[in-house]
């Protein structure tokens, strides 16, 4: 299987992901079967031993996540996928690659929970997991897909914020988006652009796995490489030594934090659709977003005007563009696959006198196009 | 200091990382002095090595090491050894773990990482409790023993370490104590050289916890308690069931030939590739 560059092809969702993947550079992935993620790891078992790439299904998700994260340190593009129990189980590996800083591509296709839920209908119940899940206190990177085009972009985006961010990001994706069909044409490969790690060029004895530098990441050396470095889950100093020293301590965290929050305007990313002139939105991300988009132009034709906003990274949250465009709204209609998860983001980004309006649905069906109507035809 | 090193300091990160954290008669640091001489005998270059743990005192080593060093979660060791080992098939990787991190929470793991068989050299540090959290019970305290968590006496049996990997799949598998040093650096020896998943059983002393929760003396005691109560495999196999009951049987419990995971898998790389390119044609 190889990257159809420049074609139009029928594609499913999940093989968007192992393609976008591919024209990453993936060269090693570990997983555990779990439905609706397992075409990416089918896929990806398939094609990777073609290309001298590494897949290896492992005994449960915790060692998936975990292998992933040594052969990362190996010096591989390393990636898993995985949805809700897996997810659940992955959380620890994710707060060590945050901690670690290892960069690596989780993908998370959402299915209806809580716990076994719904196997496999579709939800949106992951969106605080992926923000908030591990034990402990740092940001997230998470991506959220629309389409099976987006699915081969996202994924590609998502491999290079992870070496260029050295942190594992989160591509939550979602049952329906996952195993839809659509016409893709995809890019051709000199349009795609694929990020490598930063190496350091610093002589062995005076590396440091965590030097802090203007951008709070540091060049990343492998094992092998000659630079010889400890990484570890302890707090750790700038070579990466357990530390206690509290402004040792003080200094890790800090620059765990500013490495996503300083760089904002190169993650957060958002669509919208007329919410400038409009004075009712709806705010949507993942397989909800077509819905919302669909409800438009279904209000459009009774001559109601209404905008969409929608995040792409759901994680950072956008939080300044909400701001900006939502605030002076009469009504937000927030549609979402849970009880009600990024519509607290809504709430604490606006004022009192804009109205947020919950539509909501976990019976693992999709949002309709026709509920987002009738909220905003109560409202208009 | 001595104006000539040992050359032990060749492998050891001395000047920033000592002393260690292990307490006065712990049997660990032992392990540690056989693993370097296991790995100057063979002459493996320091680059080339990575040594991985989980979480426990046994995992606290690699820090101490000049090599490539990964101190994981907790029993998760071989699964992140696993993808070392497997993304650059070149590297000669270690694992070290405790017995309550290869065999409660990292179980799983380890079975799997010997029925795969793929070549990481794992070495299983059991001093019949978890030392770091204050000993309590592990998979492997015998029964009627005395830990912070089995007051009255432990009642689930222990896990003979060895028959388990044997039965799991591990090519090589073979038991030491921390009193025979010589013998430990051997079998740690020929446990590094062999093709595939290998393990080696050290039994070390924990006086802090488990020697004190048992009285069984202080760290001298318990060192002649691994001295007397054991018996290497040549004398085992002329005793009866009855006279080996308790007791500690040394050396190489297994060692056989299987085909090796990243072997298998870069050939299983030019069948996917044969395939590939008949398809194009």
């Amino acid at each position: 299987m190889r990257v159809p560059w420049g074609e139009t092809r029928l594609v499913q969702g999940n093989e968007a992901i192992a393609l976008g993947a591919l024209a990453s550079g993936v060269n090693f992935f570990a997983g555990y079967p779990i439905t609706p993620s397992t075409e990416v790891a089918e896929m990806l078992a398939r094609s990777l031993p073609q290309g001298d790439g590494a897949f290896i299904q492992m005994e449960d998700e915790i060692a998936s996540v975990s292998a992933v994260m040594g052969a990362s340190l190996a010096g591989a593009r390393a990636m898993t996928a995985t949805s809700g129990p897996g997810f659940s189980l992955m959380q620890e590996g994710i707060g060590f690659g945050c901690m670690a800083e290892i960069p690596f591509v989780l993908v998370d296709v959402m299915r209806a929970g809580p716990s076994t839920g719904l196997p496999t209908q579709v939800a949106q119940g992951d969106v605080m997991q992926a923000r908030w899940g591990t034990h402990g206190d740092h940001p997230a990177i998470v991506l959220c897909p629309a389409s099976v085009r987006e699915c081969f972009d996202l994924t590609v985006r998502a491999f290079n914020l992870s070496e260029t961010f050295r942190t594992p990001v989160i591509l939550l994706s979602d049952e329906v988006v996952g195993h839809m069909r659509e016409r893709v044409t995809f890019p051709k490969c000199e349009e795609v652009a694929v990020i490598e790690r930063p190496v350091p060029e610093t002589p062995t004895e005076w590396y440091e796995h965590y030097h802090p530098t203007p951008s709070n990441v540091s060049p990343m050396a492998t094992y092998g490489s000659g630079y010889r470095f400890h990484v570890t889950g302890l707090t750790h100093d700038r070579q990466g030594f357990p530390t206690r020293r509290r402004d040792e301590v003080d200094e890790k965290l800090a620059r765990l934090k500013a490495k996503i929050t300083r760089r904002l305007d190169e993650l957060v990313e958002i669509r919208t659709h007329d919410v400038e002139k409009s004075s009712v939105v709806i705010f949507a991300y993942g397989s909800v977003y077509r819905s919302a988009l669909a409800a438009q132009v279904q209000l459009a034709k009774k001559n109601k005007r209404v905008g969409v906003f929608r995040p792409v990274t759901l994680w950072p949250f956008p939080d300044m563009e909400t701001k900006e465009l939502l605030d002076d709204k009469d009504v937000v209609i927030v549609p979402e696959l849970n009880q009600g998860q990024l519509i607290h983001e809504i709430e604490r980004l606006t004022s009192d006198s804009v109205r947020v309006i919950p539509v909501q649905r976990v019976d693992g069906y999709e949002l309709t196009p026709e509920e987002i109507v009738s909220a905003a035809m109560e409202v208009m | 200091m001595p104006a000539q090193l040992p050359y032990e300091y060749k492998y050891l990160r001395a000047k920033k990382k000592f002393p260690h954290v292990w307490c006065p008669g712990c049997g660990i640091g032992i392990v540690m002095g056989s693993i370097i001489r296991a790995v100057d005998a063979l002459g493996w270059n320091k680059n080339d090595i990575v040594l991985v743990s989980g979480i426990g005192c046994t995992s606290r080593m690699p820090v101490y090491f000049d090599f490539n060093t990964l101190h994981t979660m907790h029993g998760r060791a071989l699964a992140f050894a696993t993808g070392v080992k497997l993304a650059n098939p070149g590297l000669k990787v270690i694992a070290v773990m405790g017995d309550g991190d290869a065999l409660a929470i990292g179980g799983n793991h380890i079975i799997h990482s010997a029925r795969r068989n793929i070549e990481i050299t794992s070495i299983i540090v059991n001093n019949y409790n978890y030392g770091m959290t204050g000993g309590q019970h592990s998979p492997t305290t015998p029964i009627d023993m005395i830990t912070a968590t089995s007051p009255y006496g432990m009642i689930e049996p222990g896990f003979d370490t060895c028959r388990l990997l044997d039965a799991a799949g591990a090519v090589f598998v073979a038991r030491g104590t921390v009193y025979h040093v010589i013998e430990l650096d051997g079998l740690i020896r020929q446990a590094m050289e062999k093709k595939g998943l290998s393990v080696v059983e050290v039994m070390s002393p924990c006086p802090t916890n488990y020697g004190r929760a048992n009285r069984l003396g202080g760290a001298v005691e318990m060192m002649k308690g691994l001295r007397d109560g054991s018996v290497n495999a040549a004398q085992a196999a002329k005793l009866s069931p009855e006279e080996l009951k308790g007791r500690i049987v040394r050396g190489v419990l297994a060692d056989r030939e299987a085909p090796e995971y990243t072997e298998l898998y870069a050939d299983l790389c030019r069948r996917a590739r044969e395939k590939a390119s008949e398809v194009d044609e």
